[in-house]
Formats: C-alpha cells, structure tokens, sequence
C-alpha cells in the first residue's frame, strides 16, 4: 500500500446552493467553467472530461460518478485515460455547505500518488512520451 | 472549446525543466545520458554534431533545470543524467492545483452570468 495524496482547494461563493449545485451538475454549465463534457447527476454514469493536450497529459479524462447527494455532495473518478491510463487515478468530491452569505464549495481530490525516486526512474525510461509536442509548449511559455 | 482548464504552464516549477527539453539538442543530449550513463564534454560534441562550446552551453542550461549533474575527473568534466529532475513534468498535484484554482475563477465569473 502506498501513500497518496490529497489535494484541497475551498472557495465561498456568494450565491445560493441550488445555483452552484447546478453550475457543477449541468453539462453545459460545467463546460463553461472546468471542461466539455457528457456528464449527467446519476450514479454509475461514465463519462468524460477534455480539455487541450499538453505535453505530459492527452487533455481526456475518463470519469465516473460515484455520489450524488443533491445540493450537497457530489463524488466522481478522475482518471487519465488512452496510453496514459494509469497514470493518474484519483477522486474528486465536492462538499456544498451553506454559509451566512452563500456557500461553501470544497473540492477534494484524492489519489495522488506519492511520487519516490523510483517513480522518477520508471519515468526516465519512457521519457520521450512526455516530451512529445515539447516545442509547443515551450512556444507558449516564450510568449 | 471554451478553453477552459489550461493552467498557465510559465507559473509552475516545471516551466525551467519544458525549456530545457525544449531544445532538440538538448533533448538528444539528455537522451543520451539517460540510456547510455555517464559521459564525458568531448564524447557528447563527437556525437551531438555542433561544437564543443554548444554543448557546454547547453548542458549548462540542462544542469540548471536539474537534469544533469557534472563531475570533474581530472581534465574532463563528466555528466550524468538525473531522472528525478523529470520530477516537475509529472507534478500532477501541482498542475490540479493549478487548475482547480483557475477552474473556480470561472466558477464565480459563471455564477454572476447565471440567473438565480
């Protein structure tokens, strides 16, 4: 068993719950904030997650939705998928909790997974997959 | 595509070791190291096929970004590779923190545009 990691990052918002349940529920709202998607509030639902590539990532997700306790908690898998499948496997959870003046959104992502010097090696090896379109994003960082 | 989810890559450590790789040559060189272990300035300029001064250059900029590391052996200077420099291209935790920082900022600017 190894360890992993958990990723935290909270944010009030000054808006009712209902309106940020359906900002992280409705496929159309949630391309317009994190990325397209095919998603739908229903356990066991597959779907997926993409964005642009990058140099060490495909820009797809696959997911799956794991909880849907409305306006409260919601929980789906975030993996990397296609040739990086494996790569990462982790959960995401968002916690909705009423506050004075709106709500508090916590997202967890759990999963991580704690990266030793063998990780590194392992990588070493097939480390021209990561540095495929390198020039690209090093195109970018000039600007 | 809203374009959505790119975190900005120049503010994340990784930024030192992309424009390090960046580089053909330097991606050759550090290859090289990599698959064959240590190797002295004049056996990379013999294979790399620019000058002994570009391959010092660049190895510099490579031992910067932590990918390489030298030693001096009496009048020569050998590198090795050092795989855990790769370390910053596979931050996965820190490019989510990256983007769920940057997806929540669109977040709000989406709440505002929302009717209630």
């Amino acid at each position: 068993m190894t360890s992993t990691h958990t990723l935290v990052v909270e944010r009030e918002l000054p808006h009712s719950q209902d309106k940020v349940w359906r900002a992280l529920t409705q496929a159309p709202l949630i391309a317009d904030w994190l990325m397209q998607t095919d998603f739908e509030p229903v356990v066991g639902k597959q779907f997926s997650l993409r964005t642009q590539a990058m140099a060490h990532w495909n820009g797809v997700l696959d997911c799956k939705v794991l909880a849907v306790e409305p306006q409260s908690r919601l929980a789906y898998s975030w993996n990397t998928s296609g040739e990086e499948a494996g790569r990462l496997v982790t959960v995401v959870t968002f916690f909705l909790t009423p506050t004075e003046t709106g709500v508090l959104v916590r997202m967890e992502q759990s999963g991580f997974a704690a990266m030793d010097d063998s990780n590194y090696r392992g990588a070493a090896y097939g480390w021209p997959k990561y540095l495929e379109g390198l020039e690209r994003v090093a195109g970018q960082l000039e600007q | 595509m809203s374009g959505a989810a790119s975190p900005t890559l120049a503010g994340l450590p990784s930024a030192i070791v992309f424009k390090a790789l960046g580089d053909p040559t330097r991606r050759s060189i550090f290859e090289h190291l990599a698959r064959d272990g240590e190797q002295t300035v004049r056996a990379l300029t013999d294979r790399a096929g620019v000058s002994q001064p570009a391959v010092s250059k660049h190895l510099a900029i490579l031992k910067l970004a932590g990918l390489v590391q030298d030693r001096p052996h009496g009048r020569e200077t050998h590198y090795h590779a050092r795989p855990d420099g790769l370390r910053p291209l596979i931050d996965w935790l820190g490019l989510h923190s990256a983007l769920w920082n940057a997806s929540f900022d669109r977040l709000e600017d989406l709440l505002k545009r929302m009717d209630n």
